[in-house]
């Protein structure tokens, strides 16, 4: 009934990190001393996408929902004081996880901290990128190289790494099912696999399947979250032994990490979610069987802007709670024999292989991206109708919306962090001096033998992008070598091919106000759905564009980072009537009014409206910048919001007055 | 008096690119004034006006969905631009019968910079003619043939498509992938017309590629069309047989008897519109479709598509 020994906890980390180096390292500090176990590291998006603080896409991004790192000096100071031969590290980078992780072992090695001792993850899963978070920096195929290279060069130098942390967690932010959230990450398991399998020896090929972690994700629904996780395992193993023949149960067992649910935290009474984050942390640690190996928890305040170390600290305080406080860790697995469990694992173990088997009719997951985009894309807009109709309940969301005020949001703060738009200046001043301080001769050589390395799909660029970050190339040198080789890439955005929406009343109603108005204007209103800078989260954007295809619009949409010079030339070239923006990264306070600007040179005179995580402080500078409209995850109803799109077009153009 | 039309028609006529975009909305524009200004804006692009067929290439580009038509377009922009050419392109999207909208994406996949002011993309729905070119698209290729150098129509699928882009267009390419049996099956089948050029896609994928460039020349070498290049590409980067696609596409362009194709092309474009809106009634007034085709000859041929449709509906007592 109870474990001779309480079970040891699992790794305790807040994924963490923003401005600069040292500001961040000083956050790590403050996090370790709270109790925490490993280090969670959050780089911006400039360092995720492979460009340097100073190029133009990293306008305004610098930063901003990360650490910005551009070369080994700033991998120092953010791991200053940290020893690294007994810490364990996970780095949420993908695209360019080679590079980070030869900047991260560069550090090491200079500290004189060998490569055998380091412990720790890189995600590095390039095809949830491509699906739904938007980092990535190649086509997908020398993405896949590359993961292959770390793969192959870690199992052999790095051996306590993980890699590969393949990621269902972003599937489920983008709106995937649970069985498409366990077969599009076990499909892109064995992208991997296959990839790297003739990268190594035979005899080392069960190891390297021992190595491969997952990053998953726990909604609410905490019963049927936790027999995810069951099925997952169930499957995990049988893809071991069936399709790689491996053998030892210790390299078959999943090994999972996570991060618990995102999407389902409301801006309505923000208070709410740390119950949801509770229960959701509930679904990864009840079962021993199937319990994380590494938790991190978000904060409360996530729909509303950047946490706080406060608020980090309060999400840290319920993983000790449920390791120190509760006897979770006193018994063996406590579902087992549970026939409800059993059969909901079995229901989602049978659903995910049917759709397992679809994607590798697709020629596998590489193949199958633009299938699964459109998978996604349906699934997220069928959870959105549910909740906008009311079928899904989101206590003070969409039922239950009486409340006090919340004493949680009176600080001076508004109870989120800002970080100083000081920072990017700041940034760009020290890649100037870093530049100038280096050999620069000592860099070319490196990153020209880069270069060569990639053009020969048989050589690993571990070692060369080693040699580069130990010679002081930046990160947006390394990848800027890699893309004149291997190309620049646009991944697919699902929506063309979602679905045309069943018809209900409140569309109708719709398309009738979009047929008048266009009827009045003498072409079909044509809506710019755009998104500026590097945020790759395209979900809000992809609901909007199909939502207004429904509507009866003409929708151009480009996709994801889009500079504001090209979104005011698409402005001006298609003749739309109203541009509608989305930003999720915090940058919309520079980037707006730039694309504001850049409208206005090209002479578009058309609303703009923005829709993102945006503090009200915020709202009311763009509102008073010349945005028209600006939505945050409150307006959670797309129905309204396009009506409202409707309305302000109706209006600007006198095309008669709206129903 | 002012017409904005006819300001923007002449503005096209000397070559002035920022006039385009405000002329496609004027062009797509349904209500009454403004295809009266449209008609003038026309008008002022008419070979009559140019003193000659307007100075573009107009070039078709069809294929079936996932054929590689956007990565191609990309390589095909990039190397007309640095041959100081300048370049528009109409990419055509399907629209959804059931809500009318669509969803213009194509845009997002072809390659160029946004600053340079040489290159126009526009994406416009098929509108109520799936598969096919609306009207506006025909006319905005009209348009833009007055200003820009190179005019590109994209359009999805093999079929109708095809045979309307081959009416407005002076070179038709018809893009397929290695492996896509089936355009060599409508090609035999009679049901798609045969291509100026022929472009095989993804040329990196080797042995396929060439496979298909060989069965494709076989193909219409058995129907006896011994002179329609196939060429293979690949747009993946270091990109191929692009130079030789561009110089394929010109040297259809220089055999071609220009003037007769765009004449023929401006007759066709009156019937369609003739019988988009008056239906297939008015053919009958005149006779049927070859009694009105022999009717417009007897017109003038620099005369544009509006003047050939006033004198359609004339003859056949529709107004």
């Amino acid at each position: 009934m109870r474990l001779p020994e309480r079970d040891r906890p699992w790794v305790m980390r807040t994924y963490a990190g923003h401005s600069t180096a040292t500001k961040s390292n000083e956050l790590y500090r403050g996090n370790l001393a709270k109790g925490q176990t490993g280090l969670s590291i959050a780089f911006d998006l400039p360092t995720q996408t492979g460009y340097d603080p100073d190029h133009e896409l990293a306008r305004g991004e610098v930063g901003k929902v990360g650490v910005s790192i551009a070369h080994k000096a700033d991998m120092h100071a953010l791991l200053d004081g940290i020893p690294l031969d007994e810490m364990n590290t996970s780095m949420t980078i993908n695209a360019t996880a080679a590079w980070l992780l030869a900047l991260y072992m560069t550090v090491a090695e200079e500290n004189g901290v060998g490569r055998a001792a380091l412990q720790g993850t890189t995600q590095n899963d390039i095809i949830k990128e491509f699906l739904s978070r938007g980092t990535y920096a190649f086509p997908p195929e020398p993405s896949m190289r590359l993961i292959a290279d770390t793969i192959a060069f870690t199992v052999e130098e790095v051996p306590r790494w993980n890699p590969v942390n393949i990621c269902s967690y972003h599937l489920q932010e983008a709106g995937a099912t649970p069985p498409q959230e366990i077969a599009y990450a076990l499909s892109t398991a064995i992208a991997v696999l296959d990839g790297v399998r003739d990268r190594v020896p035979e005899e080392t090929f069960p190891r390297v399947f021992g190595r491969i972690s997952f990053f998953v994700n726990a909604g609410i629904r905490f019963v049927e979250e936790h027999a995810k996780l069951r099925a997952m395992g169930g499957l995990w193993e049988e893809l071991g032994r069936e399709r790689y023949g491996v053998e030892d149960p210790k390299f078959l067992r999943l090994r999972y990490g996570v991060q618990v649910n995102s999407l389902g935290l409301t801006e309505a009474q923000p208070e709410n979610n740390i119950i949801r984050i509770v229960l959701e942390a509930l679904a990864v640690t009840m079962g021993r069987d199937a319990r994380a190996r590494a938790v991190q928890l978000p904060a409360w305040n996530e729909a509303l802007g950047l946490p706080r170390p406060w608020d980090q600290q309060w999400s840290l305080r319920i993983q000790q709670i449920l390791a120190h406080e509760t006897d979770l860790l006193d018994y063996p697995d406590i579902f087992e024999g549970s026939v409800v469990m059993e059969g909901l694992a079995d229901e989602l173990v049978d659903a995910a292989r049917a759709e397992m088997a679809v994607v590798a009719e697709h020629g596998g997951a590489v193949a199958a991206v633009g299938y699964m985009k459109t998978q996604l894309v349906e699934s997220h807009r069928t959870r959105m109708g549910r909740i906008e109709r009311g079928e899904q309940k989101v206590i003070g969301q969409n039922v239950f919306t009486e409340h006090e005020p919340s004493p949680l949001q009176e600080g001076e703060d508004g109870g989120i962090l800002t970080v100083d738009p000081a920072v990017e200046q700041g940034q760009i001043e020290a890649l100037a001096s870093w530049r100038s301080s280096r050999d620069d001769a000592a860099v070319d050589a490196a990153l020209t033998a880069l270069g060569e390395a990639a053009a020969d799909p048989g050589v690993n660029l571990m070692p060369l992008t080693l040699a580069a970050a130990r010679a002081g190339a930046t990160t947006g040198e390394w990848a800027g070598a890699l893309r004149a080789v291997f190309g620049e890439y646009r991944a697919p955005t699902g929506v063309a091919d979602a679905a045309a929406a069943v018809s209900d009343y409140a569309l109708d109603e719709l398309r009738d106000r979009v047929e008048r108005v266009s009827e009045a204007l003498g072409r079909r209103i044509k809506i710019l759905v755009g998104k500026p800078g590097l945020d790759g989260h395209s979900n809000g954007a992809e609901q909007i564009a199909v939502r207004a295809r429904d509507a009866g619009m003409d929708v151009v949409y480009e996709g994801i980072r889009l500079t504001p010079a090209r979104i005011a030339a698409t402005a001006v070239q298609e003749g739309v009537h109203v541009v509608g923006l989305s930003i999720l990264s915090g940058s919309h306070a520079q980037l707006i009014p730039t694309v504001l600007d850049e409208l206005r040179d090209a002479g578009v005179d058309v609303p703009v409206v923005v829709g993102g995580i945006i503090p009200p402080a915020d709202e009311r500078a763009l509102l008073a910048a010349g945005v028209a409209r600006v939505y945050t995850p409150k307006d959670f109803q797309v129905s309204k919001i396009m009506g409202d799109i409707v309305d302000l077009v109706a209006e600007r153009y006198g095309a008669g007055t709206p129903a | 008096m002012t017409s904005e039309g006819r300001d923007l028609g002449a503005r096209l006529r000397s070559r002035d690119l920022a006039a385009a975009p405000a002329a496609l909305n004027l062009i797509e524009d349904r209500s009454p004034g403004a295809r009266d200004e449209a008609a003038r804006l026309l008008a002022e692009v008419s070979p009559a006006a140019l003193g000659g067929e307007a100075p573009a290439h107009l070039v078709g580009v069809t294929g079936p969905p996932g054929a590689g038509k956007s990565s191609l377009l990309s390589v095909l922009v990039k190397e007309w631009r640095d041959a100081g050419r300048t370049v528009a392109v109409l990419a055509v999207d399907p629209s959804s019968r059931r809500s009318g909208g669509s969803l213009l994406g194509d845009r997002a996949r072809i390659d160029h910079d946004p600053r340079d002011r040489g290159v126009l993309i526009r994406s416009t729905a098929a509108g109520g003619r799936l598969g096919g070119l609306a009207a506006p698209t025909r006319q905005a290729a009209q348009a833009l043939a007055a200003a820009y150098e190179v005019v590109v129509i994209e359009t999805v699928g093999v079929g109708q498509s095809e045979t309307d882009v081959e009416e407005v267009c002076d070179t038709v390419a018809v893009v397929v992938q290695p492996g896509s049996g089936d355009t060599l099956q409508f090609i035999k089948a009679g049901i798609m017309e045969v291509p100026d050029v022929l472009v095989v896609t993804k040329a990196d994928l080797g042995e396929a590629a060439a496979r298909a460039r060989r069965d494709l020349d076989a193909a219409l070498r058995s129907l006896g069309s011994h002179e329609v290049p196939v060429v293979a590409v690949s747009s993946v980067p270091p990109p191929q047989g692009i130079e030789e696609l561009v110089s394929a596409l010109e040297g259809h362009r220089s055999a071609l008897d220009l003037p007769l194709r765009r004449l023929r092309s401006r007759r066709m474009m009156a019937l369609g519109e003739l019988v988009a809106e008056h239906g297939d009634s008015a053919l009958r007034g005149l006779g049927g479709r070859r009694a009105a085709e022999r009717r417009l000859t007897r017109e003038d041929p620099a005369a544009d598509v509006a003047a050939l449709v006033r004198a359609l509906r004339a003859e056949a007592g529709v107004e």
